[in-house]
Formats: structure tokens, C-alpha cells, sequence
């Protein structure tokens, strides 16, 4: 056997993949652009993915501003640089953490979620049953919940933001001594517009990807419960990962040429 | 155009990789005909009735509705052609996320565009033709026993009054009682709605109560059809030991011995 066919075949998987998910993305963004729109299902998954996922990234920016307020504190204490807290919080926060953090958490609580309902509706049978019932599948169960991932994440991330200055605010005030009206002052003055509107760029990508990835596994899901099952985890490990890379091109896009 | 069969197919071809599915299938269905193919597990009935419906694409060959070609059909002229078919799946295949009446109704709203206001009480309507009350339309389809879903999934079927009715194995999983119950039922509706019905299933009993003829098929090939007075004096060895349920025959199940 020759030792190169398994690299090979790897590559040309790999490849695969990549054409069938770019195939994918093209058909979720031409049923976007083209009526019907189901305006009650978008509703439904807006309050799905953006509403009931606000308590667990809320949750997640919280404790992450508080951490980062503390080690940012320890950290710059070696450089008598104390006084950048505030500013590394609210920078770090907008910039990376906050989306990259929600990005990450949707894809687990999110991702899954859709790969499983569209998995199951694929090996009942209920997808071919939309299409006998001249339903568009694509229409009806895609671009709701695309569209609603990638509207909602930025929204989800703005409020993580604003919980995740609090967090490093609470701590810097109450456990490190700061004074509030400083530590607010900081975070204002050295915050800037891009910081924030990056942030809010690089979560509409994130969301779109969690939503897609959720879907495009569901949507080619077979083989009963363990393939539903395999569709669930690749849609959270493939949303993560490309969640990712895509943080990388967003951020050199920004800010790669300053 | 008195002659035109309202459903023909020539030499369909299917192959899933190096399988070979359909072989040259040729079947006409005449208007107003209740025609059943039989026929034992992976000899492709169901990717037969599925080529006919669009889900899956042939390799080969030709399917006609109202001597139509249907094969290459644009998404749009496709949802057309859907609108004229109701299908009812094996398992059911309702959405989990509609009340019983929202499916039964889904043909109508999605489909033909009419309001939910309206389309309710056709629902209702429809579920009574097939044994269920009011009281039913507001469940969920988990809270029924699997004849009742059955029922509810044969109401949603005909509810838009289709020209065409697909069944696909509609008594597997019943009991015999029950059985009978959704055989009486689809013969009652497809008389009065005058349709042309094509059912696959393996159940001779369902196969001798719904069918005006009856077509085999084994390997990919209708190997025989005729009328269902026919069936047992066929003189074809494949079809004798089929609805006798023989192990011995030409027929060869691929079986492991220990």
C-alpha cells in the first residue's frame, strides 16, 4: 500500500468537506436573501438562541471580568501598573473575550441543540415530509435559525460586555480597593468605538457559524440515534473551531494592518 | 390523453456507491388506480416512491406525472407538482413541534398560502374523516399511541385534498385490529377524493385490502403486476414464495449460519 494514500485520502476528505459546507453556506445565504421569509419562526429562534441563552453567557462574561480584573491587578502589581485594570478589562473584554466566550458557550448550548432537533426531523423523516408538503426545508428550518444566530449573538455579546466590566468594576472596587469613580472614568476614557464594533463583527460571524454548523450536520444526519448523536458533537467541535480561526481573520482584518 | 397513465416510469436506475438499488424500474399507474408494490426489505420500494416524489434524484430513467417529465424539475416547479401529492410516511413523520391540528394543517398554510384561521377547521374536519375528535387537534403528536398518529398523519395526507397519495408501509408497527382500521380508512378516503394511490408494504393482508393492482419488486426490477385476483395464481416462483412467506424459493435471503 502506497504510504502517502492515507494523507491522501485525509486531504480529500478534508476537502470534501470544506466544498460541502461552502455549498451549504451559499444555499443558507441565497434562501435568505430570496421570499418566503417565516417571520414567526425567526421570532421563535431569536428568543430561543439569543433570550434563553442570555443567563449562561451572562454568567460566563460576569466570572471572566471578574478573573481578569484579578490577574490583570497581580499581574501589572510587578510593573507598578495597577492603574491599567480598568483599561485591559474593558478592552479585552469587548475585543476578544466577550465574543469569543459567547461565541464558544452558544456553540455548546446552541450548536447542539439545532444539530439534534434537525438531526431527529432528518431520521424521521419530518425534513422529507416539509418537502411533499411544498415546504422548502431550507427555508422553513435553515434560514430561521441562521438568521437568528447571527442577529442575536452580537446583541447577547453587548450586554456580556457591559456584565463583564461590572464584573472587573465589582472586584477592582470591592476587593482591590480602587476607587469607583476612577475605575469608571478609566474604562470610558481608553475604551474606543472599534473596540467594540469588532467585537460586535466577530460575534454576527460567530453566531452565523454556530447556526450553520448546527444545521448543516443536522440537516445530513443518518443512521438513527447515533448518528444524531454524532451530528451533535461535530456541530459543536467543527462551530468551535472555526469560531476560532474566523476570531483570527476578524481581529488581523481590524486591527493586523495598525 | 385518455391513454396517459397518471404516473409512468421507464427504466429507472438508482446505485448508492457500488449498490445497486433500482435497476430499471418501468411501472405505469392509472388515474383513479390504487396500485401497491410489494416486495421484501432493500429490494427499493421506498427509493422507488421517493424518486417519484423528487426526494431522492435517479440516475437514470424517466418518471411522469400526467405525462409530465418530473425528474429535473426547478425547486419551484417541483413545490407545484408536491402540492397535487399527499404522502404518508412510515413512521408518521408529524412535527413534534406542532399541536396535531398545525399538521394537519401545515399543507394548507405552507403550502397553498391559506390562513391558520381557516385551515383549523379543515383540520378538524380531516381528523374527524379518519376517527378523531376536536379534542385530539389540540395535543401534541408524543401524546398519541402510534395508531392514533397514524391516523393523524393520514389526515394530513389527504387534508389538501391531493390527486395523488403515497403510502409508505402504512400498517408496519400496528397491531392487526388497527391495521384493518387505517386499511378501511385509506381505501375510504382515497375513494372519495377519487386520487390515484401508490402504497409500498410487505403486509399481504394490507396489500390484498387497498390495491386494485399490484406490482412486485425484487432486485431493483418489477418482476411481475397484475390485478389482485391475480396475485395467487401468478405463476411467477419469486411472487409464490413471497405471499407465502416461504424460506425456501428463488428468493435467497443472505442469512449467517453459525
Amino acid at each position: 500500500m502506497n504510504p502517502l494514500a492515507p494523507i491522501g485520502r485525509v486531504i480529500l476528505t478534508f476537502l470534501q468537506a470544506v466544498g460541502a459546507i461552502s455549498g451549504f453556506a451559499f444555499q443558507a445565504i441565497r434562501h435568505l436573501v430570496t421570499p418566503p421569509w417565516y417571520f414567526g419562526l425567526i421570532g421563535r429562534q431569536m428568543m430561543s438562541i439569543g433570550y434563553f441563552s442570555l443567563p449562561v453567557v451572562g454568567l460566563t462574561a460576569l466570572f471572566t471580568g471578574m478573573v481578569l480584573a484579578l490577574q490583570i491587578y497581580e499581574g501589572s502589581s510587578r510593573f507598578n501598573a495597577e492603574s491599567t485594570v480598568a483599561a485591559i478589562v474593558v478592552v479585552g473584554l469587548t475585543r476578544e473575550l466577550g465574543p469569543v466566550l459567547a461565541g464558544l458557550m452558544l456553540a455548546g448550548r446552541v450548536g447542539a441543540a439545532i444539530a439534534a432537533e434537525v438531526g431527529t426531523m432528518r431520521v424521521t423523516e419530518q425534513i422529507d415530509a416539509l418537502t411533499t408538503l411544498s415546504t422548502n426545508p431550507f427555508k422553513y428550518l435553515v434560514v430561521p435559525r441562521v438568521l437568528a444566530g447571527t442577529v442575536t449573538l452580537p446583541a447577547l455579546v453587548l450586554v456580556a460586555d457591559i456584565i463583564g466590566v461590572f464584573g472587573g468594576y465589582l472586584v477592582s472596587t470591592q476587593k482591590l480597593g480602587f476607587n469607583p469613580a476612577t475605575y469608571l472614568q478609566n474604562t470610558v476614557d481608553y475604551l474606543e468605538t472599534n473596540d467594540v464594533v469588532s467585537g460586535l463583527v466577530k460575534a454576527g460571524v460567530f453566531g452565523f457559524i454556530v447556526a450553520l454548523m448546527g444545521c448543516y450536520h443536522g440537516y445530513h444526519s443518518k443512521g438513527g440515534a447515533q448518528g444524531v448523536g454524532r451530528a451533535t458533537t461535530n456541530a459543536v467541535v467543527s462551530a468551535s473551531i472555526l469560531i476560532l480561526i474566523a476570531n483570527y481573520f476578524v481581529t488581523e482584518a481590524f486591527f493586523g494592518t495598525k | 390523453m385518455a391513454d396517459t397513465p397518471k404516473i409512468r416510469l421507464r427504466d429507472v436506475h438508482k446505485r448508492f456507491g457500488p449498490k445497486t438499488v433500482l435497476d430499471g424500474v418501468d411501472l405505469d399507474v392509472g388515474r383513479a388506480e390504487s396500485m401497491v408494490i410489494i416486495g421484501g426489505s432493500g429490494s427499493g420500494k421506498s427509493v422507488t416512491l421517493k424518486c417519484i416524489l423528487g426526494l431522492i434524484h435517479p440516475d437514470k430513467g424517466a418518471i411522469e406525472i400526467d405525462g409530465q417529465p418530473t425528474v429535473d424539475l426547478a425547486a419551484r416547479e417541483r413545490e407545484q407538482v408536491n402540492a397535487r401529492i399527499g404522502m404518508l410516511f412510515q413512521g408518521s413523520a408529524l412535527f413534534d413541534s406542532l399541536k396535531v391540528w398545525e399538521n394537519v394543517a401545515f399543507g394548507l398554510v405552507q403550502g397553498r398560502g391559506i390562513s391558520r384561521a381557516d385551515a383549523k377547521p379543515v383540520a378538524i374536519q380531516t381528523l374527524g374523516q379518519v376517527g378523531l375528535g376536536p379534542e385530539v387537534g389540540e395535543l401534541n403528536p408524543a401524546e398519541l399511541s402510534g395508531g392514533m398518529q397514524k391516523r393523524v398523519a393520514l389526515a394530513r395526507a389527504i387534508a389538501a385534498k391531493p390527486e395523488i397519495i403515497f403510502f409508505d408501509e402504512p400498517t408496519t408497527g400496528l397491531d392487526p385490529i388497527m391495521a384493518d382500521v387505517i386499511n378501511d380508512l385509506i381505501v375510504a378516503c382515497v375513494r372519495r377524493l377519487g386520487a390515484t394511490a401508490v402504497s409500498i408494504t410487505h403486509d399481504l393482508a394490507s396489500a390484498r385490502k387497498i390495491a386494485d393492482r399490484i406490482a412486485m419488486i425484487y432486485k431493483g426490477r418489477i418482476i411481475w403486476q397484475g390485478s389482485v385476483k391475480e396475485i395467487d395464481n401468478s405463476g411467477n416462483p419469486y411472487v409464490d414464495q413471497f405471499i407465502h412467506g416461504r424460506a425456501e424459493g428463488p428468493i435467497k435471503m443472505d442469512v449467517f449460519r453459525p
